[in-house]
């Protein structure tokens, strides 16, 4: 039996704004195992993202427990939450999020610029060798204005990635993205997934659900359902069928 | 975030908006230039002041005439007559700690020779006056005791007075000038002294013996003050008691009776002037302290801009470890640096700009360095407090919401 990475029970999230109460989320409970490629559906507003807030320690529910690496994230300070997001969680945004005018070897290291831990030469080796990973070995002193959209997003997986943390989290990473492009960061997310990450993956899209081994459908703040993908699709192999001309 | 990454990270963000960065330190930089100038200028001038009139002598001491009945305006210098050749002779004979006296009787006029003329005043005074005053003959001989008996019509010129009459460059010595239409002979010239602190020509004078003015010139028998030196520097309290106590006697004046002449030190005359300029000094010391603050409110209203401009960055941060601490010490650095470094920029510019103005006036330059370490320190506490509010409100954003924003 594998080892839970998070467990979530009963989470709701309520937003209150004035007299009106917004219910995001009605009642959230499922685990994720080290090792597993989860992505999370639904249709738009149906709580994809405060759930998605909620595991990355970004937010905390307003009821309900959430266990991450067995630490019950309800006791901890502000600070002690910044240090789960900076050493355990790696975030991947749709719009990217990198520092503009800051090269992609300094927007890598950024996260490791707050673990005090890290010397500058470790940081710098630890950089460029995430950004090697996600293939931009020879991109390291370009800004994002001289970067396309995916070697955009590539530059922000390696952020995520550089930490070595426990879990990566995206919301709706491939949203800006056209579809080979997509299938791009789909077979490098595998290839993590392979190298034994554990990732979990917003999005509306059921094509890239595919790639994942495990979907669950959130529907009006509920879990709608939760299934495995016993024989998901390789990324690579999906890029390799797409036709050319597709690229426009 | 360690402390050198910090720097990095400010001066890196003060690079890309460099124009935005120097108006922002505009404030600062006039605020710390005007501090040390003013203070400089403000040293310097009781630096000159004091030097001037240590030169005049330091142990003399001034009798004038003064009235300050009530009810009755006050009165001082020439309206008022009451000094004799009586009180200088209870002087010489009743005030132990005074050394040499002249009394002074000063008459303006027109001085010719020939085909010059020039407009000044004669000075009637004794001979010891040039001790007293720290004049010199530079040329022929001071006129004596016997001149003084006598009315000699023998006179001093200053060097203003003789290149106004002798323009073509001739000896004075042994010519005859008239002044108001008494011929006098010069029988020497005096080193000249320049200008005084308050612009007033000090070789523009000629001296004569003081009977020879009073007889002459002016037909009275009353001086216009009487000049004297102490012994010392440390007997001028007691010489003003003397001179006090002589001439309470001499003027008949009863216990109830107010002074009718006023006595004063050089000492006093300089703490007086020391504590006009002090008060001009903290005046403009606070004139130029008022746009420190305003440079400081510059740089609390463009960090506030600045926090709103990177609200993403700040969001994004925070979602990758930052803590509150941290993005509030990279905004609070950055407010620094930008307080520090229009404090430099100001300490180069006040500091240049006392060294023009005391050469421009002929001051000598007094640049303090606490007026440069209190300015400094004042750029740091400016940036500490003018950027807190900025930081403490970066610092508290909810993640969320920051890259959320707009
Ligand atoms: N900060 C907030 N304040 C108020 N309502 C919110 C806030 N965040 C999300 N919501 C509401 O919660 C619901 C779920 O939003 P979200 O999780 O962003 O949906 P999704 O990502 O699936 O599109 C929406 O109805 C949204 O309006
Ligand atoms: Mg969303």
């Amino acid at each position: 039996m594998s080892k839970k990475i998070l467990e979530i029970h009963d989470v709701k999230r309520e937003f209150t704004m004035g007299s009106e109460t917004v219910r995001a989320l009605k009642g959230v409970s499922f685990d994720v195992n080290a090792g597993e490629f989860v992505t999370i559906m639904g249709s738009s507003g149906s709580g994809k993202t405060t759930l998605l807030n909620i595991l990355g320690c970004l937010d905390k529910p307003s009821n309900g427990i959430y266990m991450l690496d067995n630490v019950n994230i309800k006791e901890l300070s502000r600070d002690a939450l910044a240090k789960l997001r900076n050493t355990k969680i790696g975030f991947v945004f749709q719009a990217y999020n990198l520092l503009p005018r800051t090269s992609a070897l300094e927007n890598v290291e950024l996260p490791l610029l707050y673990n005090p831990s890290i010397s500058t030469k470790e940081r710098r080796e630890r950089a460029i060798a995430s950004l090697e990973a996600v293939k931009l070995g020879d991109r390291l002193d370009h800004t994002p204005n001289q970067l396309s959209g995916g070697q955009q997003q590539r530059v922000a997986i390696a952020r995520a990635l550089v930490n070595e943390p426990v879990m990566i989290l995206a919301d709706e990473a491939t949203g800006n993205l056209d579809t080979r492009t997509s299938y791009e960061i789909m077979s490098l997310m595998q290839e993590l997934n392979q190298q034994g990450k554990t990732i979990v993956f917003v999005t509306h899209e059921p094509d890239i659900a595919a790639f994942s081994s495990r979907t669950v459908m959130l529907k009006d703040g509920k879990v709608q359902k939760d299934t495995q993908n016993m024989n998901s699709r390789s990324a690579r192999e999906a890029l390799i069928s797409l036709p050319v001309s597709d690229d426009y | 975030m360690k402390i050198t990454n910090l720097i990095r990270l400010a001066i890196r963000a003060l690079q890309r908006n460099k124009l935005r960065a120097l108006l922002t330190m505009l404030g600062i930089i006039i605020g710390v230039a005007a501090v040390i100038t003013m203070m400089s200028i403000g040293e310097g001038s009781k630096l000159s002041i004091n030097e001037s009139l240590s030169s005049m002598g330091s142990n003399m001491i001034t009798i004038t005439p003064y009235s300050n009945e009530p009810g009755g305006a006050t009165m001082m210098g020439s309206n008022l007559k009451n000094l004799t050749i009586v009180d200088v002779e209870a002087l010489e004979k009743d005030a132990p700690n005074i050394d040499k006296i002249s009394p002074l009787a000063s008459s303006s006029g027109q001085a010719i020779n020939g085909a010059s003329n020039w407009p000044t005043s004669i000075q009637g005074v004794s001979p010891e006056y040039l001790d007293i005053r720290k004049l010199e003959i530079k040329d022929g001989i001071p006129f004596s005791e016997e001149d003084v008996k006598s009315s000699a019509k023998v006179c001093l010129l200053g060097q203003t007075v003789v290149d106004n009459l002798f323009p073509n460059g001739e000896d004075p010595i042994g010519k005859i000038i008239r002044f108001n239409k008494i011929p006098m002979q010069v029988i020497g010239t005096l080193v000249p002294k320049g200008q005084s602190n308050f612009g007033q020509d000090q070789d523009d004078i000629i001296l004569a013996p003081y009977t020879t003015v009073q007889k002459r010139l002016l037909s009275s028998i009353y001086f216009n003050s009487i000049y004297a030196s102490a012994i010392s520097e440390s007997a001028s309290i007691a010489a003003v008691e003397d001179v006090t106590n002589a001439l309470r006697g001499t003027h008949r004046l009863r216990a109830d009776q107010e002074d009718d002449f006023q006595v004063r030190t050089q000492e006093e005359l300089m703490s007086t002037l020391n504590s006009i300029s002090s008060m001009l000094t903290t005046l403009l010391t606070a004139v130029a302290g008022i746009s420190l603050v305003i440079g400081g409110i510059g740089i609390m209203n463009i960090m506030y801009v600045s926090v709103t401009e990177r609200t993403r960055e700040i969001g994004l941060r925070m979602s990758i470890g930052a803590r509150g601490i941290d993005i509030l010490l990279q905004f609070l650095i950055e407010a620094i640096m930008i307080s520090i470094t229009g404090g430099v920029i100001g300490v180069a510019l006040g500091v240049s700009a006392s060294l023009i103005i005391s050469s421009l006036l002929n001051w000598p330059a007094s640049i303090s360095d606490t007026s440069i370490i209190v300015s400094f320190f004042v750029c740091a506490v400016t940036g500490i407090f003018f950027g807190y509010y900025p930081a403490l409100k970066a610092s508290g954003l909810d993640p969320i919401e920051a890259l959320r924003y707009e």
